[in-house]
């Protein structure tokens, strides 16, 4: 990659990562919104974890480019690309945030939620001061995942004209130029790196010390 | 006089429809100290929880202080009545400072009287507060976890103490320090404690009263003086089990030292 290649398409790399960012940004957001306090109610009601933890299994395997176009002729969504990717995006991330929310509360021993209760804690006291606690680094670990998945497939939102990195991708693809693949492929990967690292970290801070590890 | 804690006919049956506790009626003094011996499975840690009511029974009442726990509020209930179990379970990622102060801090307390009281409690039980306060449960022995228990049972000061099988986990050594700790502990404060052992000489120890409890059916509500000399066939059995191979000498021993407590 030439300094005059570079020159040219710098800024065009910056704003289209700040797309990027906005676009999987927003969808994580949402996806944290929903799937937390979803997975919170299945721990509150477990027979419904099995077919509501099915259901975001199926959004999860349906191929990207068929979702940006299953969403296209929806009414106001269809407007604007990046509602559809937006909408798009938060689908795929909905799984491994509510998966791991379920699964994060689900594991905490068993005495510690009975022990709180006879305390006389109350129930939000419960989620909020141990139950959640407990459970972020698992939450954390499905954020994670989410984060980087969403990433990945942020970039094909840009066949759906909701721009991010996907569109120099594209450009590239059809110009034949590898040199612009490489400058939208590039920088999302370090994104998605950038993210892991990050979220892992946060992972470690929440994760707890096991007493029982140590020997009663 | 109203007894603390009184059991009314009380039944339970398990999901599976076993009864696990049978038309049980006992009552209990205040600031008395009972121990509800029995093997696994005898219902004693179900009777113990239907006085918090983590078990709601199937018919039959629990009165505190004469008044039934049918209908109250258990969020209030459960903060005025204190509650050690065998694992300790101390909250991993707070430290031993805020597991002791908890039941203050989910009652709105002001941060500086919990931090006072968790001090004041763990010097107690026999924690520097300048050495442990701020450590957390994994930087703690067994014998060190099961006194933060303890503090923290006490933090609201209850008139209520319940003990499920607190020092089980403990090796010997360890589990009689801390049976004299929670003694001279007891001796001090006027709580009307429920301790569920299947330890007959913690009960010994310990109890006032020992209840001893089979299949869900009260057998026997005794004095340990009277535990260990009756006839009943149930009582013998116990006693002599634990009497029982090499340790028959310091089991005596033992039981003669219990016997010399109780007629102090």
């Amino acid at each position: 990659m030439n300094s005059a290649f570079v020159a040219q398409y710098a800024g065009q790399v910056g704003t289209l990562t700040l797309e990027h960012l906005w676009l999987t940004g927003a969808a994580l957001l949402f996806a944290t919104a929903i799937a937390v306090p979803c997975g919170i109610g299945l721990t509150r009601f477990p027979r419904w974890a099995r077919p509501v933890i099915a259901v975001a299994n199926v959004l999860q395997t349906i191929p990207s480019l068929a979702m940006f176009g299953f969403l296209l002729p929806v009414p106001w969504l269809g407007e604007r690309a990046a509602r559809i990717a937006i909408v798009a995006l938060t689908a795929y991330a909905l799984l491994p945030i509510l998966r791991n929310t379920y699964a994060g509360i689900r594991a905490i021993d068993p005495t510690l939620v009975e022990v709180a209760q006879a305390l006389g804690l109350t129930d939000a006291q419960r989620l909020f001061k141990v139950e959640l606690p407990l459970a972020a680094s698992f939450i954390f670990a499905g954020l994670r995942t989410a984060t980087v998945t969403c990433i990945g497939i942020a970039t094909i939102a840009a066949a759906v004209g909701a721009g991010g990195l996907g569109e120099l991708i594209f450009r590239g693809v059809a110009s034949v130029d590898n040199r612009l693949v490489l400058a939208g492929a590039i920088p999302a990967a370090l994104l998605a790196l950038a993210a892991d690292a990050a979220l892992g970290l946060l992972e470690r801070v929440f994760k707890v010390p096991d007493a029982k590890a140590y020997g009663a | 006089m109203k007894a603390a804690v009184e059991f009314r006919n009380l039944c339970f049956a398990a999901p599976q429809g076993r009864l696990l506790l049978q038309d049980i009626s006992l009552a209990l003094e205040e600031g008395s100290t009972t121990a509800i011996l029995g093997r696994s499975g005898s219902g004693k840690s179900t009777l113990l929880r239907t006085v918090n009511g983590m078990v709601k029974p199937a018919s039959g009442a629990v009165l505190l202080h004469g008044k039934s726990i049918d209908g109250a509020d258990l969020v209030t209930l459960r903060r005025s009545i204190g509650y050690v179990v065998q694992e300790t379970g101390l909250f991993p990622h707070f430290t031993v400072e805020r597991n002791v102060g908890l039941v203050l801090e989910a009652m709105r307390q002001p941060r500086a009287e919990r931090i006072h009281r968790s001090h004041a409690l763990l010097s107690d039980v026999g924690l520097d507060p300048a050495g442990f306060a701020q450590r957390f449960p994994h930087q703690l022995s067994g014998g060190q976890r099961q006194r933060v228990g303890v503090a923290r049972a006490l933090a609201a000061d209850p008139r209520i103490l319940l003990m499920d099988e607190p020092f089980g986990a403990l090796d010997p050594l360890t589990r009689a320090e801390m049976q004299d700790m929670l003694r001279n502990l007891l001796r001090s404060m006027k709580k009307t404690v429920i301790l569920v052992t299947h330890d007959l000489d913690e009960a010994l120890y310990l109890a006032d009263r020992i209840a001893l409890l089979e299949e869900g059916k009260l057998i026997a509500v005794l004095t340990p003086k009277q535990f260990l000399t009756s006839r009943q066939p149930e009582i013998e059995a116990y006693v002599r089990a634990f009497h029982r191979g090499g340790r028959e000498e310091d089991s005596q021993a033992t039981s003669a030292g219990g016997m010399q407590e109780m007629s102090r």
